[in-house]
């Protein structure tokens, strides 16, 4: 995918999202992929309250809003649905933050991909229940603080690796991406869209609310999040992971770290710790 | 009436329940396991699986997401099925209000199961009344017949354009689930005559976009719960009319919202919910015999509630009997305060003993029936309520 050929067309626009919000960028990204002919189902989260509440309609392809745990498991009957009424060419679509997807959304997404319909599963994580005011989820990062993992007692355990866990499933295809990396991101959703069966793309989308960072500094912080190794741009294919970009400049955690105010408070010694768990080839 | 002779067949509810899921042509069945629903989707499985129906089975991994994916297969314009029972249901509870407040017209058999703790797989109705107030129409059955007649019978009403909203079957276990009958199966053609194909209203359309079951705040939220609150009421004629429509074709009529028995001059009238109802009219029957004034009344639809229905049928009587198979904890059984509020207002209203029993799957044989409907005859009009655990 090259730059000219992204769509021009929004499918998503005037979302009362906060200034800076990747998440909705995910979104605004996605649909520039897939077009007219896709169905967006969209959990409790920072998406949907942003953008569902009547008479606002941000999304110009049909959207329903769905219950936080439940977002794969529509996404699987509205897929048999389609399958029933013929129209198997509509791109099938949910968005779930991190905590709707590793935390109460696990276990329908689990039962989903088992079921083996056709749907594009996007996790867009930006590290907490940031919708309900920064909450910790499963995929807050090690040494972050979140308003239920205050200072001085940070979260204290590392992000689950999503990517591991719908791999063992034997997914057709998974990817991480971040919008950072807008083509490589669009790229793996195109390649999901031309999946039959369930695929799953796993998002980092930086949060200037949650994070605690200026707006205008959004896309930076995705780049270092991933210059840093905190963050990895992966695929699953064919029981293979893929590393699809390996950052030409690299970064240290403490510059990372420094832009940030929910990683204010760790000493150097912990910082140091977290550069070496990275450096030996482990990303909190 | 169809022209066709139907095919008789010894059967359990649950089996006539699995022929009436085939014959509304449902295309997605998603369920999962659990006593005493599991052989209604086995049989539709064995359905699929050897090319007797046309359908896709969704294999998922737990109620709540059953209740989803038949939610999502609606949002895409086609018809699905599920049952379950007990535990199953309450683990759909969250579910069961975004159906109904969705206004997708689904349709749920459960087989009412005691819900824990204690734990128990045998029957009573805790577990449907638990949902009472999530928004389904709940139609309670007495026989397989009834069962397999009520689900075709749902579809048509969950579908109407005047009403939109979800209707729960309900059958008591084992004595009804289990036990073979003799069972009409309808043909097909005439089925069809009766339910045509499923004509959405608002469907996930990607030539005609819309944000569909979005947010609302206030007034936009209120507006919407009102016409929610009208469908259900505009329900009580249409639950009617479809019977009516169902009798003249099929021949099996049920009387719509409740069936009253042996009511005319009786001073004590006993109310009941689903198969136990049989054991009480046998019981009327006999008490009638001895020249009691006793009278029966069935309730089917339990939401919407069959508020002048009752008062119509209950406004000479002196006493009810109310038997609950479920209780509302620090209340009392909830049937009993349902009648108790509709009956408000009434000039001399009957006195209402409300009973509890058949909880856990324990029987409540003739000589309780004849207990309570005795205890009804030597109370007062105008007597307060009362409540009494039976069979202990």
């Amino acid at each position: 995918m090259k730059l000219k050929e992204v769509s021009k067309e929004e499918l998503f626009r005037c979302s009362y999202g906060c200034a800076g919000c990747a998440a909705v960028l995910a979104v605004r990204l996605t649909l520039k992929v897939l077009g007219r002919k896709s169905v967006c189902i969209v959990p409790a989260n920072c998406i949907s309250t942003v953008s569902c509440y009547y008479p606002q309609a941000p999304f110009f392809v049909p959207m329903t809003v769905m219950a936080f745990a439940a977002t794969a498991a529509a996404l699987s009957g509205i897929s048999a649905g389609f399958k029933r009424r013929g129209r198997e060419d509509i791109h099938v679509v949910g968005f779930a933050g991190d905590g709707g997807t590793a935390d109460i959304g696990i276990q329908a997404l689990s039962g989903a991909i088992d079921c083996g319909n056709k749907f594009i599963y996007i996790c867009y994580d930006n590290e907490a229940y940031m919708n309900t005011g920064i909450q910790r989820s499963g995929l807050t990062p090690y040494g972050a603080t979140t308003t239920t993992s205050p200072s001085p007692c940070f979260e204290n355990k590392p992000k689950k690796d999503m990517m591991r866990i719908v791999a063992a499933h034997d997914i057709p295809y998974a990817a991480t991406a971040c919008t950072s990396y807008p083509l490589d991101f669009m790229q793996k959703v195109e390649k999901a869209s031309k999946v039959n069966g369930p695929t799953y793309i796993h998002v980092l989308v930086p949060c200037p609310t949650g994070w605690g960072f200026v707006p205008d500094l959004t896309i930076e912080l995705g780049r270092m999040a991933v210059e840093t190794g905190m963050w990895k741009l992966t695929e699953f294919e064919h029981g293979e992971f893929r590393t699809t970009y390996t950052p030409k400049r690299k970064r240290t955690v403490a510059e990372y770290f420094e832009v940030q105010t929910r990683f204010r408070h760790l000493s150097p010694e912990e910082i140091e710790a977290i550069q070496r768990e990275i450096d030996g080839g482990q990303v909190s | 009436m169809s022209t066709k002779t139907p095919v008789k067949k010894y059967i359990t509810a649950n089996e006539a329940v699995a022929h009436a899921a085939k014959l509304a042509r449902i295309e997605v069945v998603a369920a999962y396991p659990i006593t005493p629903q599991t052989s209604i989707v086995e049989k539709l499985a064995s359905f699929i699986a050897n090319g007797e129906m046309d359908a896709d089975f969704l294999k998922v991994e737990s109620e709540h997401s059953a209740l989803t994916a038949c939610m999502g297969v609606r949002m895409a314009g086609a018809r699905a099925f599920t049952s379950t029972s007990s535990q199953g249901l309450e683990y759909m509870h969250e579910m069961l209000a975004y159906v109904s407040g969705g206004r997708y017209p689904l349709v749920l058999v459960n087989v009412c199961r005691s819900v824990a703790l204690p734990w128990s797989i045998w029957g009573d109705q805790q577990d449907a009344i638990q949902q009472r107030d999530t928004g389904w129409i709940q139609i309670f059955t007495e026989t397989g017949q009834e069962a397999l007649d009520m689900v075709l019978q749902a579809y048509r009403i969950a579908e109407d354009h005047r009403i939109l909203l979800p209707v729960m079957i309900c059958m008591d276990s084992f004595i009804q689930s289990h036990t073979e009958e003799l069972v009409e199966i309808p043909d097909q053609e005439s089925v069809d005559s009766f339910l045509p194909a499923y004509d959405p209203v608002v469907t996930l359309d990607v030539d005609n976009p819309y944000s569909i079951s979005v947010g609302g705040f206030g007034k936009h939220y209120a507006r919407w719960r009102k016409e929610q609150q009208e469908a259900a009421e505009k329900a009580r004629e249409v639950i009617v009319e479809v019977g009516d429509e169902f009798a003249r074709i099929f021949g099996h009529h049920y009387g719509g919202l409740i069936e009253p028995y042996r009511c005319e001059g009786a001073e004590a009238v006993i109310l009941t919910m689903g198969a136990f109802t049989g054991t009480a009219r046998e019981m009327v029957d006999e008490m009638r015999a001895d020249g009691k004034a006793v009278g029966l009344i069935k309730v089917r639809a339990f939401r919407p509630f069959p508020i002048p229905q009752l008062r119509q049928v209950l406004s000479q009587v002196k006493a009810v009997a109310v038997l609950d198979r479920d209780c509302s904890w620090g209340y009392e059984g909830a049937l009993a305060t349902d009648l108790k509020a509709a009956l408000y207002g009434l000039p001399n209203p009957p006195a209402v003993l409300n009973f509890i029993g058949g909880l856990g799957g324990a029987d409540v044989p003739p000589e309780q029936m004849k207990y309570m409907l005795d205890k009804a005859l030597g109370a007062e009009r105008g007597a307060p309520s009362s409540l009494e655990f039976i069979g202990l």
